[in-house]
Protein backbone atom coordinates (compact mmCIF):
# COMPACT_ATOMS: atom_id res chain seq x y z
CA UNK A 1 0.00 0.00 0.00
CA UNK A 2 1.26 3.49 -0.91
CA UNK A 3 -0.01 6.50 -0.79
CA UNK A 4 -0.10 8.88 -4.11
CA UNK A 5 0.48 12.05 -4.32
CA UNK A 6 -1.72 13.69 -6.12
CA UNK A 7 -2.27 17.44 -7.20
CA UNK A 8 -3.55 18.70 -4.27
CA UNK A 9 -5.31 15.21 -3.32
CA UNK A 10 -4.01 12.20 -1.42
CA UNK A 11 -5.53 8.51 -2.07
CA UNK A 12 -4.37 5.50 -1.03
CA UNK A 13 -3.74 3.71 -3.67
CA UNK A 14 -2.51 -0.24 -4.00
CA UNK A 15 0.44 -2.07 -5.81
CA UNK A 16 -1.17 -2.05 -8.96
CA UNK A 17 -2.26 1.55 -8.60
CA UNK A 18 -6.00 0.99 -7.69
CA UNK A 19 -7.97 2.82 -5.16
CA UNK A 20 -8.00 1.19 -1.96
CA UNK A 21 -11.47 2.59 -1.03
CA UNK A 22 -13.80 3.05 -3.81
CA UNK A 23 -15.69 5.51 -1.67
CA UNK A 24 -11.76 7.95 -1.72
CA UNK A 25 -13.22 8.50 -5.04
CA UNK A 26 -14.29 11.61 -6.93
CA UNK A 27 -14.20 13.20 -10.34
CA UNK A 28 -11.32 15.02 -10.01
CA UNK A 29 -9.07 12.16 -8.61
CA UNK A 30 -10.55 10.39 -12.14
CA UNK A 31 -8.87 12.77 -13.94
CA UNK A 32 -5.53 12.79 -12.06
CA UNK A 33 -5.81 9.04 -12.48
CA UNK A 34 -6.44 8.91 -15.76
CA UNK A 35 -3.85 11.88 -17.04
CA UNK A 36 -1.37 9.48 -15.20
CA UNK A 37 -2.23 6.95 -18.01
CA UNK A 38 -2.30 9.82 -20.73
CA UNK A 39 -5.76 9.92 -20.87
CA UNK A 40 -7.44 13.11 -21.33
CA UNK A 41 -11.23 12.43 -19.76
CA UNK A 42 -14.05 13.49 -22.92
CA UNK A 43 -18.00 13.13 -22.09
CA UNK A 44 -17.85 9.38 -23.59
CA UNK A 45 -14.99 8.32 -21.02
CA UNK A 46 -17.57 9.57 -18.22
CA UNK A 47 -20.44 7.18 -19.52
CA UNK A 48 -18.01 4.35 -19.17
CA UNK A 49 -17.16 5.75 -15.19
CA UNK A 50 -20.28 6.47 -14.44
CA UNK A 51 -21.53 2.64 -15.92
CA UNK A 52 -18.77 1.09 -13.54
CA UNK A 53 -19.44 3.30 -10.52
CA UNK A 54 -22.64 2.79 -10.96
CA UNK A 55 -22.41 -1.52 -11.91
CA UNK A 56 -20.14 -1.54 -8.89
CA UNK A 57 -22.43 0.05 -6.40
CA UNK A 58 -25.86 -2.15 -7.72
CA UNK A 59 -23.64 -5.46 -8.30
CA UNK A 60 -20.73 -5.25 -5.61
CA UNK A 61 -18.44 -6.17 -8.65
CA UNK A 62 -16.17 -4.28 -10.99
CA UNK A 63 -18.20 -4.68 -14.02
CA UNK A 64 -16.64 -6.92 -16.71
CA UNK A 65 -15.86 -5.35 -20.08
CA UNK A 66 -18.69 -7.31 -21.69
CA UNK A 67 -20.58 -6.20 -19.99
CA UNK A 68 -20.00 -2.55 -20.16
CA UNK A 69 -20.15 -3.13 -24.01
CA UNK A 70 -23.50 -4.86 -23.26
CA UNK A 71 -25.49 -2.94 -20.73
CA UNK A 72 -23.18 0.05 -20.32
CA UNK A 73 -23.85 0.98 -24.26
CA UNK A 74 -20.19 1.96 -25.43
CA UNK A 75 -19.13 -0.46 -28.02
CA UNK A 76 -15.92 -2.80 -27.92
CA UNK A 77 -14.02 -0.62 -30.72
CA UNK A 78 -14.77 2.37 -28.84
CA UNK A 79 -13.69 1.33 -25.55
CA UNK A 80 -10.54 0.46 -26.92
CA UNK A 81 -10.33 3.87 -28.70
CA UNK A 82 -11.15 5.49 -25.25
CA UNK A 83 -9.22 3.26 -23.28
CA UNK A 84 -6.01 2.30 -25.69
CA UNK A 85 -4.16 -0.79 -24.51
CA UNK A 86 -5.57 -2.61 -21.64
CA UNK A 87 -8.84 -0.94 -21.33
CA UNK A 88 -9.90 -3.55 -18.81
CA UNK A 89 -7.72 -2.38 -15.91
CA UNK A 90 -7.59 1.27 -17.06
CA UNK A 91 -10.99 1.64 -16.89
CA UNK A 92 -11.38 -0.02 -13.16
CA UNK A 93 -8.36 2.60 -12.21
CA UNK A 94 -9.90 5.95 -13.31
CA UNK A 95 -13.29 4.52 -11.74
CA UNK A 96 -11.64 4.02 -8.34
CA UNK A 97 -12.60 0.36 -8.25
CA UNK A 98 -10.26 -2.25 -8.02
CA UNK A 99 -8.70 -4.65 -9.76
CA UNK A 100 -11.08 -6.84 -12.40
CA UNK A 101 -11.47 -10.65 -11.74
CA UNK A 102 -13.52 -11.19 -14.33
CA UNK A 103 -12.42 -13.29 -17.72
CA UNK A 104 -14.30 -11.87 -20.31
CA UNK B 1 4.91 -6.05 -18.09
CA UNK B 2 4.97 -2.42 -16.57
CA UNK B 3 3.09 -1.10 -13.36
CA UNK B 4 0.09 -0.58 -15.39
CA UNK B 5 -0.50 -3.69 -17.31
CA UNK B 6 0.40 -2.07 -20.53
CA UNK B 7 3.14 -3.64 -22.41
CA UNK B 8 3.24 -2.38 -25.94
CA UNK B 9 6.20 -5.24 -26.54
CA UNK B 10 4.39 -7.99 -25.45
CA UNK B 11 2.74 -10.22 -28.65
CA UNK B 12 1.05 -13.49 -28.38
CA UNK B 13 -0.04 -15.78 -31.36
CA UNK B 14 -2.90 -18.44 -30.77
CA UNK B 15 -3.00 -21.63 -33.06
CA UNK B 16 -6.82 -23.31 -32.91
CA UNK B 17 -6.50 -26.40 -34.70
CA UNK B 18 -9.26 -28.05 -32.98
CA UNK B 19 -12.97 -27.37 -33.51
CA UNK B 20 -14.81 -28.82 -30.63
CA UNK B 21 -16.70 -26.19 -27.57
CA UNK B 22 -13.86 -27.15 -25.42
CA UNK B 23 -10.92 -26.49 -27.37
CA UNK B 24 -12.81 -23.42 -29.13
CA UNK B 25 -12.89 -21.15 -25.79
CA UNK B 26 -9.67 -21.76 -24.27
CA UNK B 27 -8.55 -20.20 -27.09
CA UNK B 28 -10.99 -16.91 -27.33
CA UNK B 29 -10.87 -16.45 -23.58
CA UNK B 30 -7.00 -16.30 -23.78
CA UNK B 31 -7.41 -14.35 -26.53
CA UNK B 32 -9.59 -11.73 -25.56
CA UNK B 33 -8.20 -11.71 -22.03
CA UNK B 34 -4.45 -10.52 -23.30
CA UNK B 35 -6.42 -7.64 -25.57
CA UNK B 36 -8.35 -7.06 -22.07
CA UNK B 37 -4.85 -6.22 -20.82
CA UNK B 38 -3.39 -4.46 -23.67
CA UNK B 39 -1.03 -7.55 -25.19
CA UNK B 40 -1.31 -7.82 -29.00
CA UNK B 41 -2.91 -10.56 -30.40
CA UNK B 42 -3.04 -12.78 -33.82
CA UNK B 43 -5.28 -16.08 -33.96
CA UNK B 44 -4.34 -18.41 -36.87
CA UNK B 45 -7.13 -21.20 -37.66
CA UNK B 46 -5.71 -24.49 -39.24
CA UNK B 47 -7.18 -27.88 -39.51
CA UNK B 48 -10.43 -28.48 -37.67
CA UNK B 49 -9.86 -25.21 -35.70
CA UNK B 50 -11.25 -24.33 -39.23
CA UNK B 51 -15.05 -24.67 -38.02
CA UNK B 52 -14.42 -21.92 -35.58
CA UNK B 53 -14.35 -19.69 -38.44
CA UNK B 54 -16.13 -21.51 -40.46
CA UNK B 55 -20.40 -19.44 -40.72
CA UNK B 56 -21.72 -22.28 -41.00
CA UNK B 57 -20.38 -24.36 -38.33
CA UNK B 58 -18.94 -21.76 -36.02
CA UNK B 59 -22.00 -21.14 -33.90
CA UNK B 60 -22.78 -25.42 -34.27
CA UNK B 61 -19.53 -26.55 -33.06
CA UNK B 62 -19.48 -30.11 -30.70
CA UNK B 63 -18.12 -31.12 -27.68
CA UNK B 64 -18.33 -34.88 -26.96
CA UNK B 65 -18.09 -37.24 -24.57
CA UNK B 66 -16.29 -39.79 -26.33
CA UNK B 67 -13.12 -40.71 -25.25
CA UNK B 68 -13.21 -38.30 -22.95
CA UNK B 69 -13.16 -39.28 -19.36
CA UNK B 70 -13.65 -35.81 -17.47
CA UNK B 71 -17.29 -36.19 -18.81
CA UNK B 72 -17.70 -38.65 -16.51
CA UNK B 73 -19.78 -40.22 -19.08
CA UNK B 74 -18.93 -44.28 -20.43
CA UNK B 75 -17.78 -44.33 -23.96
CA UNK B 76 -20.64 -46.87 -24.67
CA UNK B 77 -23.12 -44.09 -24.13
CA UNK B 78 -21.09 -41.64 -25.80
CA UNK B 79 -21.93 -43.64 -28.83
CA UNK B 80 -25.53 -43.91 -28.97
CA UNK B 81 -27.38 -41.03 -30.78
CA UNK B 82 -27.88 -37.74 -29.75
CA UNK B 83 -25.39 -38.51 -26.70
CA UNK B 84 -23.25 -35.72 -28.78
CA UNK B 85 -25.99 -33.11 -29.51
CA UNK B 86 -27.07 -33.16 -25.88
CA UNK B 87 -23.74 -32.69 -23.89
CA UNK B 88 -23.08 -29.50 -27.02
CA UNK B 89 -26.15 -28.47 -25.78
CA UNK B 90 -25.43 -28.57 -22.19
CA UNK B 91 -21.72 -27.05 -22.61
CA UNK B 92 -23.22 -24.38 -24.77
CA UNK B 93 -26.05 -23.23 -22.37
CA UNK B 94 -23.02 -23.35 -19.39
CA UNK B 95 -21.13 -21.28 -21.23
CA UNK B 96 -24.04 -18.51 -22.11
CA UNK B 97 -24.88 -18.76 -17.99
CA UNK B 98 -21.23 -17.24 -17.18
CA UNK B 99 -21.95 -14.65 -19.96
CA UNK B 100 -19.27 -15.90 -22.29
CA UNK B 101 -20.47 -14.74 -26.21
CA UNK B 102 -21.36 -17.62 -28.73
CA UNK B 103 -18.03 -18.26 -31.35
CA UNK B 104 -19.49 -15.85 -34.01
CA UNK B 105 -20.12 -12.79 -31.24
CA UNK B 106 -16.92 -13.52 -29.14
CA UNK B 107 -14.69 -13.30 -32.64
CA UNK B 108 -16.24 -10.05 -33.21
CA UNK B 109 -15.30 -8.80 -29.92
CA UNK B 110 -11.52 -9.74 -30.45
CA UNK B 111 -11.86 -8.16 -33.80
CA UNK B 112 -13.16 -4.95 -32.81
CA UNK B 113 -10.43 -4.82 -30.30
CA UNK B 114 -7.62 -5.31 -32.86
CA UNK B 115 -6.90 -8.83 -32.71
CA UNK B 116 -6.30 -10.28 -35.75
CA UNK B 117 -7.58 -13.38 -37.33
CA UNK B 118 -5.90 -15.39 -39.92
CA UNK B 119 -7.37 -18.57 -41.52
CA UNK B 120 -4.44 -20.95 -42.53
CA UNK B 121 -3.97 -21.55 -46.26
CA UNK B 122 -3.53 -25.07 -46.62
CA UNK B 123 -6.48 -26.21 -44.36
CA UNK B 124 -8.52 -24.04 -46.77
CA UNK B 125 -7.37 -25.87 -49.60
CA UNK B 126 -8.12 -29.50 -47.84
CA UNK B 127 -11.24 -28.65 -46.71
CA UNK B 128 -12.40 -26.95 -50.05
CA UNK B 129 -13.09 -23.77 -48.56
CA UNK B 130 -13.04 -20.29 -50.16
CA UNK B 131 -12.51 -17.00 -48.57
CA UNK B 132 -16.33 -16.51 -48.59
CA UNK B 133 -17.04 -19.44 -46.48
CA UNK B 134 -15.12 -17.67 -43.35
CA UNK B 135 -16.34 -15.08 -41.38
CA UNK B 136 -16.66 -11.61 -42.50
CA UNK B 137 -13.65 -10.78 -39.34
CA UNK B 138 -11.45 -13.00 -40.80
CA UNK B 139 -8.27 -10.90 -41.65
CA UNK B 140 -6.53 -13.08 -44.40
CA UNK B 141 -5.86 -16.31 -45.52
CA UNK B 142 -1.97 -16.79 -44.94
CA UNK B 143 0.58 -19.75 -45.00
CA UNK B 144 2.63 -21.19 -42.64
CA UNK B 145 5.63 -19.06 -43.44
CA UNK B 146 3.52 -16.29 -43.74
CA UNK B 147 2.32 -17.27 -40.15
CA UNK B 148 5.87 -17.92 -39.14
CA UNK B 149 6.72 -13.47 -39.97
CA UNK B 150 3.45 -12.46 -37.96
CA UNK B 151 4.80 -14.49 -35.18
CA UNK B 152 7.89 -13.12 -34.91
CA UNK B 153 8.69 -12.29 -30.75
CA UNK B 154 5.60 -13.56 -29.66
CA UNK B 155 4.72 -15.77 -27.34
CA UNK B 156 2.88 -18.64 -29.11
CA UNK B 157 -0.14 -21.19 -27.92
CA UNK B 158 -0.84 -24.11 -29.35
CA UNK B 159 -4.35 -25.54 -28.94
Amino acid sequence: MSANELTQISVELDADGFLVNPDDWNRDIAIQLAAELGIELTDRHWQVIDFCRKDFKETGSVPTLRRITKVGGVPTKELYKLFPKGPAKKVAKVAGLSKPTGCI
Amino acid sequence: MSENGNDAERKLCIICSKGTIDMAYPGLVLANAALMEGIDVTMFFTFWGMDIINKKKMNNLKATPLGNPSMGMPNIVGILPGVTAMASAMMKKEIEKLDFPPVDEFLETIHDAGGKLYACRMAMDMMKLKKEDLFSEVDDVIGAMEFMELSEGAQVLFI
